[in-house]
């Protein structure tokens, strides 16, 4: 009993002291990173991403898995301060609401940093930085892949969008419809819902499939994400179409098993969402620490284009272990 | 007595189920309409092809989880958890297939169905919590035991002989809408040819009554919660094998919504009591009809949710009494 005390206590002043240090090496800082939840694979993957970026930097990170709500957040925010961390990572699960807590995070010098999500504009000065993606530039690339690809040929592209209403799924569409204007041979002839998912991605291909004279008048297909492009293909094969060949296919979120559609002939582009947010994140917060380097309002990660010609088995190999 | 009782049905039978044929037929003429190749068919990998086989194949999901519905709903209960069982269902069969022999995985998957139905009925029959509550918890929890079946992530498998539920074919129709008939033909059979639909009937009109006439409401109950939950496993089956894995954050949401709408226009009444299970699968392929052509119609996808509600408004309007009852009124005013 005593013992372990003592341990604790002796913990305690060793972190104390590493904190009191003056010009923290990165090696001695301690992240709080509050997580939205597990609500998908590719978030399961950012979480495994942000903590191998932590270990890579030397840099202790604390996790707390908010399961969806904002009251478990403010609550998770409120405890790295209390526990007096270098900084604190924020995926926030609305873009309200968080005023108040930043506040507080701010009056103890802790900067914040907002990770794939942004929030409203009046938080915004209350953060150190927020390291998103742009999901409009996502679209572009993947219109711009087509773009290249087709040269001067027609093309009818059906679309797969995601859930109507999602900002990222009017991004989505907003991005591809700019990188294809300079092109008016390459026309969207359907356009609809999937919502996100496989199965509805399957269910909608066929339609378009029946639709559009059993997918002959059919170029290309683009999916807003990569889970609605594996149902489609799954649609195409069944309908006795070579999804790849006959068909072009391009999507987003660059999911493992794209990849393994890729591999297999059957997928062209995929455009990655990167799951690794916490990287950037992590350099921005060293930076400020040691140097006080005070970064933009923004940091944008890089939206990847994969290919065949990208050795899809590599990258599929380094990304089935993430918990996508 | 027994004589005319039994030849009453009989009689009655089609003209309670005009409005929904009806409704059914009026719906695939729209689709016509809108897709003049709607009712093209032609054999594509041993197995028939064409929008009229995707209204079925497709309907299918919500024509089993129909079939176990509305015999709960006759009781006057209701299953909300339907469509997390279908994620549980989904989650153990894509996780054990291609480890486990088909039967194997096929039992397990079903009987996890068919425990999560006896919890309901359990709740029910046996607590006497109300149905909309006791069916509820799983409706949360088991999306929540599915999620931690498959950790959040896609569950995908190789196995054919699963993957054969969805994408198999006999004598050229889709596996999915073969069940669902075969389904459908042992329900009937079962709830028509003995006593027990009239069992289940008594025990929704008024189950105090029933009991103390000797049915034994406790274990009817039971039953109908079971077999929904086998339903639902079945349902759940084939959207995995389907997509050739478990979704278990989107498999089957939203899904008890489409079932329950479907026993409703069956014309059954969710105060419980008289019931068809022909008429509810119907219901669940009127619904399809309706998806299928909102998908083929090329309408930008912000209508769909209210073309859906016009059509199913529009249904029930054509079964609602009170209407019947106003539009005789007023012909005979202007008669």
């Amino acid at each position: 009993m005593l013992a372990a005390r003592m341990h604790r206590l002796l913990l305690a002043a060793t972190v104390l002291t590493a904190m009191a240090a003056p010009g923290a090496s990165a090696a001695g800082l301690t992240v709080g990173f509050s997580q939205i939840g597990s609500e998908s694979g590719w978030r399961a993957a950012e979480t495994s991403v942000t903590k191998s970026e932590a270990q890579k930097r030397g840099v202790t990170l604390k996790i707390a898995d908010a399961q969806q709500k904002q009251e478990n957040q403010i609550k998770a925010i409120r405890s790295f301060v209390a526990q007096g961390v270098d900084a604190i990572f924020l995926a926030p699960v609305v873009a309200t609401g968080w005023d108040a807590v930043l506040r507080e995070a701010r009056e103890a010098k802790i900067p914040v940093v907002l990770l794939d999500r942004d929030i409203d504009p009046s938080g915004k000065d209350l953060t150190l930085t927020a390291v998103t993606s742009d999901s409009v530039h996502e679209g572009k690339v993947a219109g711009e892949w087509l773009a290249k690809t087709v040269g001067s040929k027609p093309c009818n592209v059906v679309e797969l969008q995601g859930t109507v209403g999602a900002s990222v799924a009017t991004n989505r569409k907003k991005g591809f419809e700019q990188a294809i204007t300079g092109t008016p041979t390459i026309k969207i002839v359907r356009s609809q819902t999937g919502d996100f998912t496989r199965s509805k991605g399957k269910e909608v291909m066929e339609s378009f499939i029946k639709a559009e004279g059993g997918g002959k008048a059919i170029c290309a297909v683009y999916a807003h994400n990569d889970d609605m492009m594996v149902g489609a293909i799954q649609a195409m094969k069944e309908a006795g179409l070579k999804p790849g060949r006959d068909i072009l296919t391009v999507s987003i979120d660059g999911v493992p098993d794209i990849f393994k559609a890729m591999m297999a002939g059957d997928a062209n582009a995929t455009v990655e969402l990167t799951p690794n947010m916490a990287g950037p994140a992590f350099d921005a917060v060293i930076a400020y620490k040691t140097k006080g380097t005070v970064p933009p309002k923004w940091i944008q990660t890089e939206s990847k284009l994969f290919t065949a010609a990208d050795n899809p088995q590599a990258v599929y190999d380094s990304k089935k272990g993430l918990g996508y | 007595m027994q004589a005319p009782s039994r030849r009453l049905p009989a009689l009655r039978l089609p003209r309670r189920g005009a409005p929904q044929l009806l409704a059914f037929a009026a719906i695939l003429l729209v689709d016509w309409l809108v897709s003049p190749q709607f009712f093209d068919l032609r054999m594509q990998g041993g197995r028939l092809f064409g929008s009229l086989i995707d209204v079925f194949n497709r309907g299918a999901p919500v024509a089993l989880l129909s079939i176990g519905m509305v015999l709960v709903v006759a009781t006057r209960g209701i299953d909300l958890s339907v469509g997390a069982v279908m994620a549980i269902a989904g989650a153990v069969a894509a996780s054990l297939a291609d480890t486990h022999a088909l039967p194997v995985v096929l039992a397990a998957s079903l009987g996890a169905g068919i425990l999560c139905g006896a919890w309901n009925g359990f709740l029910v029959a046996v607590l006497g919590i109300q149905p909309i509550i006791a069916t509820l918890i799983l409706m949360v929890a088991g999306r929540g035991i599915a999620q931690l079946l498959t950790e959040g992530r896609i569950v995908t498998f190789s196995a054919p002989g699963l993957a054969a539920v969805s994408n198999g074919a006999v004598v050229g129709l889709p596996a999915p809408v073969v069940l669902t008939v075969v389904v459908l033909a042992v329900t009937v059979l079962v709830v028509r040819g003995t006593a027990l639909g009239l069992l289940i009937e008594a025990t929704g009109a008024n189950a105090r009554a029933s009991a103390l006439a000797g049915v034994s409401t406790r274990t009817t109950t039971l039953a109908v919660y079971v077999w929904s939950g086998f339903c639902a496993a079945l349902a759940g089956l084939v959207t995995t094998a389907d997509i050739l894995g478990a979704d278990a954050n989107n498999a089957g949401l939203w899904l008890e919504l489409d079932a329950i709408l479907a026993v409703v226009i069956a014309g059954t009444s969710l105060m419980g009591g008289r019931f068809s299970v022909p008429l509810a699968v119907l219901g669940a392929f009127i619904i399809q009809a309706m998806n299928t052509g909102i998908l083929l119609s090329g309408y930008p996808p912000e209508l769909n949710l209210l073309v859906k509600a016009v059509v199913v408004l529009a249904v029930l309007l054509v079964q609602s009494p009170r209407l019947a009852g106003l539009s005789l009124l007023v012909r005979r005013r202007t008669a």
